[in-house]
């Protein structure tokens, strides 16, 4: 059977900068079935991760490119973008 | 209807002005938001300004805002251009204009598409100082009470 679809992981601004690169696809590891699983499983990756997403009240979120709350479903295949609160205009 | 744009290159706000109402003669007016790079944030000298975006959702989310714009007032047409890159104190940083046969439509649909931009569309700023420091805006409840008067902000759906 084949394996399902990686996710499509995107970060911007400073969580860019504090994890080190701005895109990555990883497989969506067991258990993690909403946008705050993910969050948890992202911030034990490594030190970067850990700077980027220790506060997680400055933290935002978009699945498929529509703003998602933390109980949001996380799905094999989804692109989930994090960032901090937006600052254009 | 809307025409929305993320662009690197400089906004020309008279190509855009002209292009919304190009051929029509049923426009009253054109509402117009034109926001600009200051030279000092915090009381700090800024040498320049860095926008980062979410190619894809950015547009998205400015579709969203200018059909929301469309549904609240009777526009008859609107335009969104937003730069992205590196930009200097005085350089136009976006262009808002909204027209409709009336000036009250054309500008309460300004200030409600400027609000809601600042707060749901996926732009990040970063600031460089004279004294070579750079540093990421902090988003501004200020900005987030502005858009909440327009209703609808419990949170970006």
């Amino acid at each position: 059977m084949a394996d399902p679809a990686p996710l499509r992981l995107l970060y911007f601004a400073w969580l860019r900068e504090r994890i080190g690169t701005g895109e990555e696809e990883v497989a969506l590891p067991p258990d993690v079935r909403t946008v705050a699983n993910l969050l948890a499983w992202l911030r034990r990756r490594g030190p970067g991760y850990e700077a980027a997403f220790g506060t997680t009240a400055a933290v935002r979120c978009a699945v498929n490119q529509d703003f998602a709350d933390p109980d949001a479903a996380v799905r094999p295949g989804d692109e989930v973008a994090f960032f901090p609160p937006v600052t254009g205009g | 209807m809307a025409t929305i744009r993320v662009q690197a290159e400089p906004i020309d706000i008279g190509a855009e002005c002209a292009a919304l109402g190009a051929g029509r003669f049923d426009i009253g007016g054109i509402g117009s938001f034109i926001g600009t790079v200051r030279d000092t944030a915090g009381g700090r000298r800024i040498t320049a300004m860095t926008l980062e975006h979410y190619p894809g959702m950015t547009e998205r989310a400015l579709a969203a805002i200018a059909a929301e714009a469309t549904c609240r007032w009777d526009l008859l047409g609107c335009t969104l251009v937003h730069r992205v890159g590196r930009m200097e104190p005085g350089e136009t940083i976006v262009l808002v204009l909204a027209a409709s046969a009336h000036r009250h439509a054309a500008l309460d649909a300004t200030a409600f598409l400027i609000d809601w931009l600042k707060t749901r569309a996926p732009f990040w700023k970063k600031e460089s100082f004279a004294d070579g420091a750079e540093a990421w805006v902090d988003a501004r409840e200020a900005d987030d009470a502005a858009a909440a008067r327009w209703g609808d902000l419990a949170a970006p759906t």
